[in-house]
């Protein structure tokens, strides 16, 4: 076995730079959003929000970060020690592992190299992604059972009905992105978008809608956060956790928004691709890196986010289950069949 | 092969940074200042009601698991069809919409049997 210096720069130490930019992107991305989040909240309730740290605020989440940090770490008397304590490594693991497969742009040729802008690709990797991600829920089934408070276990419990619910319909709207593209490779999806020169979203805008609404359930964001529902169970499963244990939920939390809003960007609106790829007349879209025009993307789905969680009351659990079991399944079976008929006629 | 052993290096330096960020941090925080009222329970202030909060709970989803199961594994029948869709043709289409059928048909049994509802008197 040969070994030189092409293998080592292009198969190992280039990977390793990806893997640790892609692991401190969602990361760097929990700052930004923590002061987007606050200060839109802020701008929709028509209230000031943090203004007094930097400019605008803007180094608000330094400040809170050094905060947690510091932070004195209380751990409830009866509480599951191990558990307690390996729940908000399970949560912010799988939450971050998932990015594996993301794209986050289009592959760029810098001399004879074309860099691509994710860590591995494969066959499967939409469904390795989703499986991932849906084991989050697992570590706060652990948070709530290990904190021994009525409020955390609670907040525990929804939490798996919150699984039962979106997941089905999510299930079922990718299969209507997999019909279209004929793949499972992210890569492939993105290509394929290329390809017909319209983004899914065009063509399927209820496997959109639906989608969008379930992915909000799967990170437990309101008017889906009924897991965390503060004005019921506190804090839910985090209410006995203080300092980094919190911050590790928290940036679980962020990290997955921005997770779902990147496959919905993937599925739905083009990855890194320009808007509208094949006009001829916008040929100049094409010199924005993929990168660009994917963050832009992202970013509006991550205020998308903010802008409905201060729109819409919290839904009740029984509300969510009424929702999803009796209008997102039907809806999403329905879109299921119709996209089918429609990619064999034409 | 090899993009399954960057997923496998991602898995490993993931890990690594979850826990050991979490052991960095317990090394720079201050110190616990213990007292004994801290590690109460929250519970609005006053004394736990009952001396630990694992009791039995009325899990009413019980039914919509079973359904949610079904559901499940029928989705995940489906991937390998949509990505050979193309290739499958009609005959694929409308073996695939017998097998959905079946499916709606319990789906709607289920329905009417009050299996999706959450306030369903249980006994």
């Amino acid at each position: 076995m040969n070994i030189d210096i092409d293998t080592i720069i292009f198969d190992v130490l280039i990977p390793v730079i990806k893997i640790i930019v892609m692991i401190l992107f969602p990361m760097i991305m929990v700052m930004v959003m923590l002061w987007v989040e606050r200060r839109g909240i802020a701008f929709l309730q028509e209230r000031l929000g943090p203004n007094r740290v930097g400019f605008q605020g803007i180094l608000q989440p330094i400040a809170d970060t050094i905060k947690m940090l510091f932070k004195e770490d209380i751990i409830q008397r009866q509480s599951d020690k191990l558990i307690f304590n390996i729940a908000p490594v399970v949560v912010l693991a799988t939450s971050l592992l998932a990015f594996c497969f993301i794209p986050v742009g289009m592959t760029m040729s810098i001399g004879s190299y074309n860099l691509t802008f994710w860590v591995a690709e494969s066959p499967v990797g939409l469904l390795i992604t989703l499986g991932i991600s849906s084991l989050s829920v697992l570590g706060i089934v652990f948070a709530g059972w290990a904190s021994n408070s009525k409020y955390s276990l609670l907040g525990g419990l929804r939490s798996v009905v919150q699984l039962l619910s979106y997941e089905i319909p999510i299930g079922l709207t990718v299969l209507t992105v997999v019909l279209a593209s004929g793949s499972m490779n992210f890569i492939d999806i993105v290509n394929k978008q290329n390809e017909m020169g319209i983004w899914f979203a065009f063509m399927m805008p209820v496997s959109c809608v639906v989608f969008w609404i379930a992915a909000m359930a799967e990170c437990n964001r309101s008017p889906f956060d009924i897991v965390e529902a503060d004005s019921e169970l506190v804090a839910g499963f985090h209410t006995e956790y203080s300092g980094i244990k919190f911050g590790y939920f928290f940036m679980a939390e962020y990290a997955h928004m921005v997770l779902v809003s990147s496959l919905m960007v993937v599925f739905f609106f083009g990855g890194g691709l320009p808007i509208f790829p094949n006009v001829e007349f916008l040929w100049f879209l094409h010199y924005i890196p993929g990168f660009v025009w994917y963050f832009i993307k992202i970013m509006f789905f991550l205020y998308l986010f903010v802008w409905i969680r201060g729109t819409f009351p919290r839904y009740r659990f029984d509300g969510l289950i009424r929702l999803v079991w009796k209008w997102l399944v039907p809806l999403s079976l329905l879109n299921l069949i119709v996209v089918a008929i429609i990619r064999m006629i034409v | 092969m090899i993009n399954y052993w960057y997923f496998f290096l991602f898995f490993i330096i993931t890990i690594a940074f979850s826990i050991g960020f979490l052991l960095f941090v317990a090394l720079i925080r201050f110190k616990r200042n213990v007292h004994d009222d801290k590690t109460f329970p929250y519970e609005c202030g006053v004394d736990p009601v009952t001396p630990t909060a694992r009791d039995t709970y009325s899990i009413r989803y019980y039914l919509l698991t079973l359904v949610f199961i079904i559901f499940d594994v029928e989705t995940v029948f489906l991937f390998p069809w949509a990505v050979i869709n193309d290739q499958l043709g009609w005959f694929g289409l409308i073996e695939v919409f017998i097998f959905i059928l079946i499916l709606i048909f319990g789906y709607i049994y289920a329905w009417k049997a009050e299996a999706l509802e959450f306030r369903r008197e249980i006994g």
